[in-house]
């Protein structure tokens, strides 16, 4: 019977051929990432670059998660060297400004890179509102489950990753992620003010 | 003759050098305790390169840190050894690399959920080619019958 072979044929092409079609929907460079959700790794790197005022830190401070617990934190790794940080420069860095005074601290964490470098790149950029930190032998990179930069992550005043962004994040994406962590907050947030948070030195 | 003498010099520092450093390192009379810690330092390498081609290396395709000379590898595997160096066994260097990575970092997936088919659907497959083969092989062998030439 003619019709028998076809339909077990059938019956067998048709899931591999959906499989292989759903295949096609997906990209292959694209890694789940278990961090949303989870306590943020935690960091205490110092900083190369203050920022501008009115949230510039010193040079030689240390930024440490611990301390902004309480505080919507934006880490966003990048580098001199990395072409899609450059899209994103101007939107980080002005939506920072916008939370001036509010309990966010914006933290960009150098990544496979040399202050040197970094630093005449944040001039040619036109300067970087928010201070920036080292990450000497990538240890906070790879806690954070980096593989390739630009990467954003967004984390809650209770200290978990709210969001995180692989490739250049944009303004609008920025404001509708820390306006909703800052909603959670409510009334009863803790005003501190960026930059005058003092953490537990470690 | 300053060659000669320099000649000289340089022997002499040659031969004073590993006697200084011999001097100075207060293990140098008990051999055990040196050889133990060489022995140590080559079981962590050992442990340290077989961990390391377990994982994935996060700037490549599909290699792991072992074999991969970008500079993010470089870092992972000095973080695998200076965890092992630290008293924690594999599976908790694993367990950390998974919980920044996924588990997409483990070049070969636990065997659980989903995964397990990736180890069964092989042995399944090759069973069932096998017996696909068998039963041909066996209809194509079989005697014709009788009657009317066999179907096709």
């Amino acid at each position: 019977m003619n019709w028998k072979r076809s339909l077990a044929a059938a019956a067998f092409a048709v899931p591999v051929i959906g499989l292989l079609a759903w295949g096609m929907t997906r990209d292959p460079k694209f890694i789940p990432s278990p961090l949303p959700g989870r306590e943020a790794p935690t960091f205490a790197l110092e900083i190369f670059a203050a920022g501008e005022h009115p949230i510039a830190r010193p040079v030689g401070d240390t930024i440490a998660l611990a301390a902004h617990r309480g505080q919507v934190v934006v880490v966003n790794f990048w580098a001199s060297w990395c072409l899609a940080c450059r899209d994103e420069h101007a939107d980080l860095s002005q939506t920072a400004l916008t939370y001036a005074g509010k309990p966010v601290q914006f933290v960009g964490v150098l990544y496979q890179d040399q202050v040197d470098p970094a630093t005449r790149w944040i001039a040619q950029m036109g300067g970087q509102s928010y201070p920036s930190v080292t990450d000497p032998r990538s240890r906070a990179a790879i806690g954070y489950g980096l593989y390739g930069v630009p990467e954003t992550f967004i984390v809650g005043p209770d200290g978990r990753v709210a969001h995180k962004q692989t490739g250049p994040i944009t303004a609008r994406k920025l404001t509708q992620v820390v306006d909703s962590l800052l909603g959670t907050l409510g009334t009863l947030g803790t005003l501190r003010k960026p930059g005058t948070a003092a953490g537990p030195t470690p | 003759m300053t060659r000669a003498r320099r000649a000289l010099v340089i022997a002499a520092l040659a031969l004073c050098a590993p006697a200084a450093g011999r001097a100075q390192d207060p293990a140098a009379g008990v051999g055990g305790a040196r050889a133990d810690s060489i022995r140590a330092d080559s079981i962590l390498e050992v442990r340290t390169r077989a961990l390391a081609a377990e994982l994935r290396c996060a700037v490549c395709q599909g290699i792991s840190i072992e074999e991969s000379p970008s500079a993010l590898a470089r870092e992972m595997r000095e973080l695998v050894k200076e965890q092992l160096r630290a008293g924690r066994t594999s599976d908790e260097v694993k367990e950390y690399f998974v919980a920044a990575y996924g588990e997409w970092i483990l070049l070969s997936p636990k065997p659980h959920g989903l995964n397990l088919l990736l180890y069964v659907a092989p042995a399944l497959l090759l069973l069932g080619g096998i017996a696909f083969i068998v039963v041909l092989v066996r209809r194509w062998t079989a005697p014709a019958p009788s009657a009317g030439p066999p179907a096709v």
